[in-house]
């Protein structure tokens, strides 16, 4: 039977009632602290009610709060039903445990959000770049991302 | 000869002849990675032991561009994403904005948007099967799709004056009205075009020695193919019933009728690259068959302009959007927060997802089927890398 995402939210709470899930309903989506996203996240794709078994996106968010957001779009291709789960982490310290073993393309979406925003993904299995070269300086997609003047001698800014 | 095999076996048995592996750059610039993608490969002999991707030759971060621009100037950007599908990569984005800022569009607009996105994807899926055969080795194919392809991108030119990157669906509209006989070349187009599908099955997809290379070659199992998110032929190929179109559906895709192609592994094992090639094959005639029945439906009266906002400027909020775009499911994670920029765009590319599957299922192939097995991804770098 697919479900709702506020029916997923209190079947979710209801296996997790110490893990802190938040269920904001303007988005909506399910906001998970850093420390569950694993359990959550496994618990979401192997549960006969839930089997959300695709990632469909992995984005990563600079909030402009001093926050940085991770969010997760998953779909299930057997109950058709959707869920949304957010983590906020602070800016100063963006460590957000690894998904890659739970959907296989987490590796790649979670490199790009590294590269690009600049959370670091622990446990990723081939935790690099993946767009900008390997010496590239600091995350683009930071509000408070100031663009280099050069670049291995090259000019930055045309 | 033989004797000299011998001597080799021995010493490789006995340890005095050390074997170790090969590491192999293929590309940046090698003609089958279709563009700017560099592949690792670790080698033993000719076998594929491991590949190793290296993307971002082509990154322009689309994403800090669309930060810094005004909603309706980020549409041309997203058609120089997947270059051979801009209409689907248009319809996207327009399609997020317009959920978040709740405009309706007129009919008439709905039904231009369709049938110029499934115009698109047989153009663009008639590159990758006459590419993928060029790869095989099979040239002659090729012409005929790059022939039929022609036409499909007249009636581009002549509706908005552009052949690849045409900016033509814009927020809460187009950019331009369809032209007098526009309905009656899209009709004629569908008629020369049905018998080359025959001509490009005979020449290449039932071909033998194009079944021999294709078929029971880079098998890619359902699960593994959920688990890497793949999406489009890739996922259909493998046997898996998910097409946005019909499952999230979007536009005005439900009042046809159609169905989703579904690989049968008829050729070799289910999910290999025969599989993939002729999901994107049959799906050409039912984007036909979607053409034809909009074709019949198309309201006569309509404002194509009426509906675009004078200011667009989207209230605080955020939304997924996604589409079916030639390669697969091509999101839209759009971020607004009041202002005339979007805060944060984050675009979800098929052809970035379905790449990263190539390791798993190239492993043990020699590199001649690397190439087959590249083709038969269907990837384009420019949405790759962004």
């Amino acid at each position: 039977m697919p479900k709702a995402m506020n029916e997923i939210f209190d079947y979710l709470n209801g296996l997790f009632p110490e893990a802190g899930l938040a269920f904001d309903e303007s988005v909506p989506c399910i906001i998970v602290p850093a420390a569950s996203i694993k359990e959550v996240a496994l618990q979401a794709r192997d549960d006969q009610e839930l089997l959300l078994d695709t990632l469909m996106c992995l984005s990563g968010v600079d909030n402009g709060d001093e926050t940085l957001g991770v969010v997760y779009h998953l779909d299930s291709m057997t109950l058709r039903h959707k869920l949304t789960l957010k983590v906020i982490v602070p800016a100063s310290d963006p460590h957000v445990p690894s998904v890659d073993r739970v959907w296989r393309i987490a590796e790649w979406h979670e490199r790009e959000a590294f590269d690009l925003v600049g959370m670091i993904f622990d446990g990723n299995s081939d935790f690099r770049r993946i767009l900008l070269p390997e010496d590239w300086e600091g995350h683009p997609l930071r509000k408070d991302y100031q663009v280099p003047e050069f670049y291995n001698g090259m000019k930055v800014p045309y | 000869m033989t004797e000299s095999m011998e001597v080799l076996k021995e010493g490789i048995a006995s340890g005095r002849l050390k074997t170790d592996e090969l590491v192999l750059n293929m590309g940046p610039q090698h003609p089958s990675t279709h563009g700017v993608l560099r592949l690792e490969l670790v080698l033993d002999g000719e076998i594929v032991v491991k590949v190793i991707p290296q993307m971002g030759y082509l990154h322009r971060c689309f994403e800090k561009h669309a930060e810094n621009m005004t909603y309706p100037q980020v549409v041309p950007y997203t058609d120089r994403m997947d270059y051979l599908a801009g209409m689907n990569n248009n319809h996207g984005y327009v399609l997020a904005v317009e959920r978040l800022m709740g405009i309706e569009v007129p009919e008439k607009v709905e039904y231009i948007r369709v049938i110029m996105a499934e115009l698109q994807r047989i153009a663009s899926h008639l590159v990758a099967i006459g590419t993928f055969g060029m790869d095989i080795g099979a040239f002659t194919p090729f012409l005929y799709c790059f022939r039929d392809r022609e036409y499909i991108l007249d009636i581009f030119e002549r509706t908005c004056g552009a052949r690849l990157l045409y900016n033509y669906m814009w927020v809460g509209g187009l950019s331009h009205d369809i032209y007098d006989g526009f309905l009656r070349d899209v009709a004629d187009f569908i008629k020369k075009f049905r018998p080359t599908v025959v001509e490009v099955n005979n020449l290449l997809n039932y071909n033998k020695i194009f079944v021999e290379r294709t078929a029971n070659v880079g098998v890619l199992p359902r699960d593994v193919a959920v688990s890497y998110g793949c999406s489009g032929p890739m996922l259909r190929g493998s046997g898996v019933d998910w097409d946005l179109r019909r499952d999230d559906p979007y536009s005005i895709y439900d009042r046809f009728d159609w169905k989703v192609c579904v690989g049968d592994g008829s050729a070799g094992t289910l999910g290999d690259c025969w599989d993939r090639h002729m999901v994107r094959v049959w799906e050409m005639e039912e984007s036909c068959k979607i053409i034809e029945q909009a074709l019949e439906s198309f309201p006569a009266e309509g404002d194509i302009a009426s509906a675009i906002p004078k200011r667009i400027r989207p209230a605080k909020g955020e939304i997924y959007t996604r589409v079916e775009n030639p390669r697969g499911e091509l999101g839209y994670y759009l971020v607004a927060d009041g202002s005339a920029n979007p805060f944060r765009l984050k675009v979800r590319g098929p052809s970035f997802v379905n790449l990263s599957v190539i390791d798993e299922i190239s492993r043990g192939h020699l590199i001649a089927d690397l190439v087959a097995i590249l083709g038969s991804i269907d990837i384009v770098l420019g949405e790759v890398d962004r």
